[in-house]
């Protein structure tokens, strides 16, 4: 399954970056997205796959029943996930303002300030 | 009285610093008040007096100040003969030039400031000549460049001074910048940084690797500070400072610093084929320019500027040779240098101050109206020609006499440089000291030279024919100094009169030429003065390569581009990984293969939308393969174990597509931008970087990591935190500053999203 999934996450991070490279901003802003989820996907399996489940102690257990899934590699990636939902929401925002002000939709033509 | 003398030295060394405020309000009274700031000097001067009494009788002394002792740094003061010879010098002048400023700068606003600067400088200079820490050193070094930058450039309303002073502290300053690499060697080398114990041990670096760096590195600074061609074009051009500072930095002292190195340093790197031969070459090449130039100038403060460059040579080449009669030469001609061109320097700075200028050809006839200053710039003028009698002369008779003795070929020709540079010094001399008093007509002063700004230019005079005189005032000193540099030397007996030698008879014939050429002072001149090699060309063609260079590398490296950056972070970071995997080996696949079905699905809901966001013709669809990209990896989370991930992930999703439709909506994208070839380019980028992710992270899943930490959350989060879902547990428990922070992070996007949005509202209506 590891291998799969880096296929998967390293498609994420090869169309993110080649989004990135696009001329357009919204191909911009959907790149950085791909990212974000590309990053999530690289740390949770990075952090080790267990299809068991999920850190919950049950409601009538004092332990948690073993095997588990590994809890730090979860919390980490939930912080990853709200911050790039931060991040790209705030990036949207300034591409649509920046598209407002220049009139423009490509990015060499803001770079060039025309 | 000992323990005394010796334990006060780091707060001596310091106090120029420590007295700024008072200086500052002291220099901007009066004259008769301001004045009074010239006693610390001549106090500083009586303490190294009588220090260096006790060196002469107790060998070297040591003293620090605790600085930061846990980090093993201590203010580290080293004092022998020759740093304490370069003290009395700093001090003693200093005392004279404060005195003379305090009346030249009489009723001038600047005059506080200016004497602070000078005081700053003094302590720096002093510290540069004590200091037993070679990186303390190189501190100071740099402390005297930047106190000499502010004076150079002290009327800095002129942009003829401002570019002085710049070029100055770039030309000393990349010399500090290579006694900075040069200290670091050392110490690398020889195991310390403090001169105190290298010389103690008789450490000598002639056999490490890195000696030549460390020599040609040191003769950098050496020769960049003490304007040896071809660097000494910046001593002329910092002749627009006001003139107490070119007496006293650019003539007595700071100019000496690179002088004080490289006899510093004789015992640690000197005395090999390579050093002895750079510094005599640079040393009589630099005398002879120097020397030829300073005739050739009308204005008073580069004839003497010009002069000494050529005296700087001079004593730099004598180092070079370095035997005991040649240090001890360059030892006597240093003091000798110091005391009538500080005179000479002031005898000008005098002039300009009652006469309004300080070009040779305008000036004559002053003896009548300005006696004193008359017999001043005579005597100063007498030393530096070197007639009998005054110190000049005992500087010149050692010259000749080491010279005479010096072995190899080379002897001959050197000697017949020093004759012909000493006769033009001798010419410069008189041409700085005596013609402006000499002849008949000429400007006529207003009124009567004060006795504040006459007084320290005789007595700098006076001071050259008093130890020309009586040299046993000096001997004990100059052998002290000579010893600090080759050892144990013999002591040294300098006397007036040596007896019908050949000496006598090349001193005859120098005072001859000076004659006639000051005779023909004016013929000279017009012959010599088109004659000139412009050694500035280098410094401005070296600056403006460097604005070239910078702002190539500029436009190349931040071009402003966004796809430049990101291409280029992709191609190193990509590059970097592929080269590890590589040279490690790519990993193996460990029981890869066992998917199942629902987890295939999922992954393939991630490849197929982002494909297809990379493919897609139009922003909306683009936005729609980007939440099946998400929705993809949710649903990994949740066949994992993580279902709270999962629902984070498609809230998140959702909430994306749903701005991203509600911004992109009017945007109208259709079809690609760029060309196919740059399409292609970046795809196999992003292909290269995908699998190279891809690669690592198949290295990371290949390595076991243990599960301590999450062991210890999910033993603790019941019995701890009380509650059941570790993951949450962590977030708003063991972890809560973090979250607390991320919730900030958060709030200021939100705040940043809110008050874009605002913005664009407000311009609109």
């Amino acid at each position: 399954m590891e291998l799969i999934l880096a296929i998967a996450a390293g498609a994420l991070y090869g169309t993110g970056f080649y989004m990135m490279l696009r001329r357009r901003l919204g191909q911009l802003i959907v790149g950085l997205g791909l990212l974000s989820n590309g990053t999530n996907l690289l740390i949770f399996t990075a952090g080790g796959l267990t299809r068991a489940r999920a850190p919950i102690i049950a409601g009538d257990a004092q332990e948690l029943a073993r095997p588990y899934a590994d809890p730090v590699p979860q919390a980490l990636v939930l912080t990853a996930i709200v911050i790039g939902f931060g991040v790209l929401a705030f990036s949207l925002v300034l591409a649509h303002r920046v598209h407002i002000a220049t009139g423009a939709d490509d990015i060499e033509e803001i770079e060039s300030g025309q | 009285m000992r323990i005394a003398l010796n334990a006060m030295l780091p707060l001596i060394v310091l106090s120029p610093f420590f007295l700024l405020p008072l200086v500052v309000r002291l220099g901007k009274q009066r004259a008769q008040w301001a004045a009074l700031l010239a006693l610390w000097p001549a106090v500083l001067a009586v303490y190294f007096g009588a220090l260096m009494r006790q060196v002469g009788q107790a060998g070297p002394v040591q003293a620090s100040l605790g600085w930061a002792a846990s980090l093993g740094l201590e203010l580290s003061f080293y004092a022998d003969g020759l740093s304490l010879l370069f003290a009395l010098l700093i001090s003693g002048v200093g005392s004279l030039i404060v005195l003379f400023s305090s009346r030249y700068f009489d009723q001038d606003p600047r005059a506080g400031r200016f004497q602070a600067i000078l005081f700053a400088f003094m302590g720096s200079m002093l510290g540069l000549v004590l200091a037993d820490n070679l990186l303390a050193l190189v501190a100071f070094w740099e402390l005297t460049g930047f106190t000499s930058y502010l004076l150079i450039g002290f009327e800095h309303e002129r942009a003829e001074a401002r570019s002085a002073a710049l070029q100055a502290l770039i030309v000393t300053g990349a010399g500090g910048m290579a006694l900075l690499a040069a200290g670091v060697l050392i110490g690398q080398a020889a195991g310390s940084f403090n001169l105190s114990a290298l010389l103690a041990r008789g450490v000598r670096l002639e056999d490490a690797a890195s000696y030549p760096f460390v020599a040609v590195l040191v003769l950098l600074a050496a020769f960049t500070k003490s304007a040896q061609t071809p660097f000494h074009f910046w001593l002329p051009n910092a002749m627009t400072a006001p003139t107490p500072v070119s007496a006293y930095l650019h003539s007595a002292t700071m100019v000496k610093a690179g002088l004080y190195l490289v006899a510093r340093m004789t015992p640690l790197v000197g005395e090999t084929p390579l050093w002895n031969g750079l510094v005599t070459a640079v040393g009589a090449i630099t005398m002879a320019i120097g020397a030829w130039r300073s005739v050739a100038e009308t204005d008073l403060k580069r004839v003497l500027a010009y002069s000494t460059v050529s005296a700087l040579g001079l004593i730099m080449m004598l180092l070079g040779v370095g035997t005991e009669a040649a240090v001890a030469g360059a030892l006597v001609y240093l003091s000798a240098h110091a005391g009538y061109k500080g005179g000479l320097f002031l005898v000008a700075g005098t002039l300009e101050h009652e006469v309004g200028t300080r070009n040779v050809t305008e000036l004559s006839g002053l003896r009548r109206s300005m006696p004193v200053l008359a017999v001043a710039g005579l005597l100063a003028a007498c030393s530096m020609a070197g007639i009998p009698l005054f110190l000049g002369f005992t500087g010149k008779e050692l010259l000749y006499d080491s010279l005479l003795g010096a072995g190899g070929g080379w002897g001959p020709l050197l000697l017949l440089a020093a004759v012909g540079a000493s006769a033009l010094m001798g010419a410069a001399a008189f041409i700085a000291g005596w013609s402006p008093f000499a002849g008949s007509g000429g400007p006529a002063p207003e009124h009567k030279v004060p006795a504040a700004l006459a007084a320290p230019p005789l007595i700098m005079a006076a001071a050259g024919l008093a130890a020309g005189i009586w040299p046993g005032a000096i001997d004990g000193v100059i052998g002290l100094a000579v010893s600090g540099v080759l050892g144990d030397a013999p002591p040294v007996r300098l006397s007036l009169w040596h007896g019908l030698t050949p000496v006598l008879g090349l001193s005859l014939l120098t005072l001859a030429l000076v004659a006639v050429l000051f005779r023909w002072r004016i013929g000279v001149r017009r012959r010599i003065e088109p004659l000139r090699m412009d050694f500035e060309r280098g410094y401005t063609l070296a600056l403006r390569g460097l604005d070239a260079l910078s702002a190539w590398s500029l436009r190349a490296l931040q071009g402003g581009s966004l796809r430049a950056y990101v291409l280029v972070l992709i191609m190193i970071v990509g590059g970097l990984v592929l080269t590890v995997l590589i040279s490690q080996g790519l990993p193996g696949f460990p029981d890869v293969m066992d998917v199942q079905p629902q987890e295939a699905a999922a992954a393939l809901l991630i490849v197929g939308g982002a494909i297809s966001a990379a493919r897609s013709k139009s922003i909306i669809t683009a936005v729609l393969s980007l939440g099946l990209t998400g929705y993809g990896v949710g649903l990994t989370f949740l066949l994992f174990g993580a279902p709270d991930l999962a629902m984070t992930q498609f809230s998140v999703e959702t909430l994306t597509a749903v701005i991203f439709v509600l911004v992109f909506y009017h945007h109208r994208s259709v079809g690609p931008m760029s060309t196919w070839p740059i399409r292609l380019r970046d795809s196999l980028m992003a292909v290269l970087f995908g699998g190279s992710i891809a690669a690592v992270l198949l290295f990371v899943g290949a390595a076991d990591t243990p599960l301590r930490l999450s062991g210890y959350f999910a033993e603790n989060a019941l019995p701890l935190a009380h509650g059941r879902n570790i993951v949450n547990v962590i977030l708003v428990d063991f972890r809560a500053l973090d979250t607390m922070g991320e919730i900030t992070v958060l709030s200021t996007a939100a705040l940043g999203v809110f008050a874009v949005l605002r913005l664009g509202r407000d311009m609109k209506s």
